[in-house]
């Protein structure tokens, strides 16, 4: 697909790499998304990478549409450079009904068991694509296509901090208490986001997560460990 | 002794802001800061202060405080509404905003209802004594971030001051009060999605009149007026939104975006305000009128550059006014510097 470049008034530039929610196009934006994270041009405030396009922000007085289009142009032209370093995430999520208030739910909306959805939501490794909504919320893809199932009818106006939530193709956590109209699924004790941390996101874009079932006790004894800040979410560096 | 003001009526929704949280929007994180960067700017020109100092934001309805600090000097912009003044052997009495005062301890000041704007900004010199979360010190309320304790001010709050009493040296007035476009078509660049909708739907947008709805925040602006009509579906796929965007969910009613909206989202956006006019924007009032007007975005960039030479020009030449005593209205207010301001009233 062509690349397109929109424009978001006198602030914004959208570099659109495709159409769709595709691995492929995503790894195009998370590479520019490093090319010009590097590159430092002159004007560019920051940069959102989202599912199929790249929002660069910048000042209208340090830079142009036009030549920031024209020095965009040339960093796509060169051989890009590698993603960001990226991460694999080990993150345990409680699934039992207690902690999952949708799970039996989604189990007989998609014909299967609590026991299915749960093998296959944990049994799949996740790429996050982006992260919007509200700080932190990572969207992660791909479902297994069995657990697909449209947004719910009735939103909650409160999903509470730590709900593993599915919807369309993606899966999600939510960082913070909010409103919400994802089917959640279960649980984790883990912090997804926080303000003394240089960098206030655990994930970033590009990087990988799975999920690990544990049981409510063991739910308790992590989040006690989340709260003494004793507790590490298990991770490894990976080639992107 | 510690230097404060100390917060005796709150107002509607009064925040500590500063020219916005930037580096963090690709984690979720909205910019916020002032709906009116340009009356955040200048006042705190009038305070004395670099213009990005953090200084409070007044939503239609100003707080009550008091100088709880040997001094204090301030400036109030954004408005025609003035300071009204107690808590000394005087009468109580009214100071003209768009310029610096300075009061002393134990007296009270009021900013009342707005008059005219929907916002005003009330810098002291030398800024709060706030420590900034993620490089900012304005408020994100929804995500309780920033600002003072994360949310707008509340009876009781104690506002720290930096100074423990105002420098001294004379006041300072703006040789001209900026016109503050209540009334005037609001500049778009059409995009990033206008192909998502029919031709219809975009000279709709750009004739026909909306009227702000009166739930509006500082996330955005319910805009209620024609309905714009999709070309194909009202879902796309979720991209990046800068403040400003005029986003159509399938209700077909547009809403537009201010400071403390989602950094993301699915719906198409069918126009973005210019930079330049995001100041007159964030002064309309719930309730009010707004009509769209398209340039494209060379001529964005260079109102932009207009506008900012402008500004600077009108915070360098502050002519110095009495202490305590009204400048004279009719010659600031002379010519046609206020028309925006006086045809808004009808």
């Amino acid at each position: 697909m062509e690349v397109r470049f929109l424009r978001s008034g006198d602030t914004g530039l959208v570099v659109q790499f495709g159409n769709a929610v595709d691995r492929a196009v995503n790894d195009r934006v998370l590479r520019l998304d490093a090319s010009l994270r590097a590159a430092a041009l002159p004007g560019v405030i920051e940069t959102v990478p989202t599912f199929r396009s790249l929002l660069v922000h910048y000042d209208p007085l340090e830079t142009t549409a036009a030549e920031l289009t024209r020095s965009i142009e040339a960093l796509l032209d060169r051989p890009q450079e590698g993603r960001r370093a990226t991460r694999l995430w080990r993150v345990p999520v409680c699934y039992e009904a207690s902690h999952a208030p949708d799970i039996a739910e989604v189990a007989e909306r998609t014909g299967l068991s609590v026991e299915d959805v749960v093998s296959l939501h944990s049994g799949t490794r996740y790429h996050v694509y982006m992260i919007g909504f509200v700080p932190g919320f990572p969207y992660m893809g791909d479902l297994p296509e069995s657990l697909v199932l449209p947004r719910r009818a009735d939103p909650r106006l409160r999903v509470p901090a730590g709900s593993v939530a599915i919807a369309t193709s993606m899966t999600a956590i939510y960082p913070l208490e909010s409103p919400g109209g994802w089917h959640l699924i279960g649980s984790t004790p883990i912090r997804l986001f926080d303000l003394r941390w240089p960098a206030p996101a655990l994930f970033a874009p590009g990087d990988a997560v799975r999920f690990e079932p544990i049981t409510a006790g063991e739910f308790e004894a992590i989040r006690a460990a989340v709260q003494a800040e004793t507790y590490r979410v298990p991770s490894e560096e990976i080639l992107p | 002794m510690s230097a404060v003001l100390k917060v005796v009526q709150p107002g509607l929704h009064t925040t500590v802001q500063d020219l916005g949280r930037f580096g963090h929007q690709d984690v979720g994180v909205p910019v916020s800061g002032p709906l009116d960067s340009e009356s955040l700017r200048l006042a705190n020109a009038l305070a004395g202060n670099p213009p990005g100092t953090a200084a409070l934001e007044i939503l239609v309805q100003g707080p009550t405080l008091e100088v709880a600090a040997d001094s204090v000097r301030l400036a109030l912009t954004g408005t025609q509404t003035g300071i009204e003044i107690r808590g000394d052997e005087t009468a109580p009495r009214i100071l003209p905003p768009w310029r610096s005062l300075r009061l002393r301890r134990g007296q009270i000041f009021r900013v009342g209802a707005l008059s005219d704007s929907a916002c005003a900004y009330l810098a002291v010199e030398g800024g709060f004594d706030i420590a900034p979360c993620l490089g900012s010190v304005s408020t994100y309320a929804r995500g309780g971030l920033g600002g003072l304790a994360g949310r707008p001010l509340q009876a009781g709050d104690l506002l720290p001051l930096a100074l423990e009493e105002a420098t001294d040296r004379g006041e300072a007035a703006l040789r001209q009060v900026p016109d503050l476009g209540l009334s005037r078509p609001v500049r778009v660049v059409l995009g990033p999605q206008d192909d998502h909708f029919t031709a219809e739907a975009v000279r709709t947008f750009l004739s026909a009149e909306y009227r702000i709805s009166p739930n509006a925040d500082r996330m955005g602006f319910r805009l209620e007026g024609p309905k714009l009509e999709h070309r194909d579906g009202y879902n796309i796929v979720s991209d990046g939104i800068v403040t400003g965007a005029v986003q159509v969910p399938g209700s077909g009613q547009p809403i537009l975006l201010l400071a403390d909206h989602q950094t993301t989202g699915g719906y198409p956006k069918i126009a973005t305000v210019i930079s330049a006019d995001l100041p007159v924007v964030g002064r309309r009032r719930p309730g009010s009128s707004i009509r769209f007007a398209a340039v494209d975005v060379a001529e964005a960039e260079t109102i932009r550059r207009r506008q900012e030479a402008t500004l600077q020009r009108l915070a360098r030449q502050l002519q110095p006014v009495a202490e305590s005593g009204d400048i004279d209205l009719a010659s600031l207010y002379s010519g046609n510097l206020i028309s925006g301001v006086v045809s808004a009233r009808d």
